[in-house]
């Protein structure tokens, strides 16, 4: 059985209370959620996917917008490093990443909450254990609010 | 003295005079505003009372400048007596239009924020724990003082308001085009606009220093930074926010070797100050371009690159942090 649903088990809260909200380039990690759908791979069922044309266009308003309109956890997975389709777009997102989770904890939110990795197209397996575990941390928190 | 002239109000909430500074240093267009307007409550300039104010009929004053920010019980109810006599509220100033630098104590509850001036700053020595109350009995009977609020709320969130302008403080000329255009009868406005900044330009546009189209290698601290002159700031590394922020001021820090810290909020606006400045600054550092190093490798140089912002909360949100995006939220992270 999946990690994803061992952890589900243990867990506090129901899926369905559960809101995620993942960016994904559309070149390496939308192409990466992709084959972990075509591998039948676990996602956790809460996760809301939005396409991007490069994790440098997430606006980091848009992160602190999502979490203001009750995301529970944001997501924002990139190319990996000098594989960016646009070149330097995920450089862009790994600064703003940097700023963003030492700005959350400054306003009170656990960093947890958001999360930045890299998930490239072959690598389906990846995006299925990050989704999944960072569901699994997010439902140990109180809803967001 | 009874006149026919449009009636003026300015007041100072919790401030810190620099608002009136300003409109004091419109030098010799001030008779201009004695000209045009009757100035009938000013506690900075002129001896006019709360209960002056009350006696007024409401909606006659026709102009309010309301600066500073509501910290407390005593700011709201002033607030909401001017809103009542005026027929124009203008937020007036960072304090008044987003807190300002006041609200960056929102950072605290208003236990921690007492605790810490009343018995731990430095220097104080307060054995009797003694803070101050809203009701006092003495032997002369009782004292009162106002409410300290939880939290500083901008103007607009506490009663409603015509105009907003910003800037700490908003520059001379612009408040006398403000004055000027009030008192010229001319057609204002719509409501909820923004006054005497660019709607669509930023510091940068105004900002004569040289663009020379370059990456700095990394951010630095704007204390230990000793810029070029005439070049860019944020080229050089010094976060400047002048990409983020409203233009209107005439790029006045940069020209004084100052990097903008965002006094006019974010040049979008439904923006937030936070996720400008951080889209800013993180587009103006350079990218590892070298494709010989190992992920982690590039991973951390990239994120080096703007460790210099130790404290992104206070740089981005130095005047703006009752208006953030996610700043009411129950606070999750034990500090
Ligand atoms: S906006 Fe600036 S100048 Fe005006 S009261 Fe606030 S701190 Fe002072
Ligand atoms: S970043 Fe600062 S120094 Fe550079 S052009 Fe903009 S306002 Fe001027
Ligand atoms: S340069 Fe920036 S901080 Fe300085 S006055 Fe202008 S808007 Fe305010
Ligand atoms: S294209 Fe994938 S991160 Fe830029």
């Amino acid at each position: 059985m999946s990690e994803c649903a061992v952890q589900r088990d243990s867990c506090c809260r129901e899926p369905a209370e559960l809101k995620i909200v993942a960016f994904l380039c559309n070149w390496c990690s939308y192409a990466g959620a992709d084959k972990a759908g075509g591998s039948a791979l676990p996602v956790p069922p809460e996760l809301s996917v939005v396409r991007v044309m490069c994790s440098g266009r997430v606006e980091p308003t848009l992160v602190l917008e999502t979490l203001r309109q009750g995301a529970d956890g944001v997501m924002v997975l990139a190319c990996h490093p000098g594989d960016c389709h646009y070149k330097e777009g995920n450089f862009r997102a790994l600064c703003r990443a940097e700023l963003l989770e030492r700005l959350v904890v400054q306003l009170g939110v656990d960093p947890v909450r958001f999360c930045f990795d890299y998930v490239s197209a072959a690598e389906g397996e990846k995006f299925s254990r990050i989704t999944c575990e960072f569901a699994a941390r997010l439902r140990q928190l109180p809803p967001i609010g | 003295m009874a006149t026919d002239k449009p009636k003026l109000a300015m007041y100072w909430a919790a401030a810190c005079g620099g608002c009136e500074i300003s409109l004091a240093n419109m030098h010799e267009a001030i008779l201009e505003l004695d000209r045009d307007f009757d100035f009938v409550f000013c506690p900075c300039f002129l001896d006019t009372k709360k209960k002056d104010l009350e006696a007024m009929p409401d909606g006659s004053i026709r102009l309010t400048l309301f600066n500073g920010s509501l910290r407390t019980e005593e700011n709201l109810e002033m607030a909401r007596l001017l809103r009542k006599k005026s027929q124009l509220l203008v937020a007036f100033g960072s304090c008044a239009v987003s807190g300002g630098v006041p609200a960056l104590a929102n950072q605290r509850s208003r236990d921690e924020l007492l605790s810490r001036v009343y018995l731990e700053a430095p220097g104080t020595v307060n054995p009797d724990r003694l803070f101050p109350r809203v009701l006092s009995q003495v032997p002369e009977g009782e004292l009162t003082l106002p409410e300290f609020l939880d939290r500083i709320p901008s103007l607009k969130d506490a009663v409603p308001v015509e105009y907003l302008m910003p800037g700490c403080p908003p520059e001379p000329e612009r408040i006398l085009a403000v004055l000027r255009l009030v008192a010229s009868g001319e057609a204002l406005p719509d409501p909820g606009t923004v006054l005497g900044c660019s709607a669509t330009r930023a510091v940068c546009d105004e900002c004569t220093r040289e663009k020379r189209d370059q990456a700095a290698p990394a951010l630095v601290r704007s204390s230990e930074a000793l810029p070029e002159p005439g070049w860019c700031l944020v080229e050089q590394g010094v976060p400047c926010l002048g990409m983020a922020t409203k233009g209107g001021c005439g790029a006045l820090c940069p020209a004084v070797q100052m990097p903008c810290s965002g006094c006019y909020g974010p040049l979008d606006p439904d923006g937030d100050a936070g996720g400008a400045g951080i889209a800013a600054l993180s587009g103006a550092v350079a990218a590892p371009v070298d494709h010989g190093a190992g992920e982690a490798q590039l991973v951390a140089r990239s994120r080096a690159t703007v460790a210099a912002v130790a404290d992104p909360l206070g740089t981005f949100y130095r005047y703006t942090l009752s208006d953030c995006l996610i700043g009411e939220r129950d606070q999750e992270v034990v500090k």
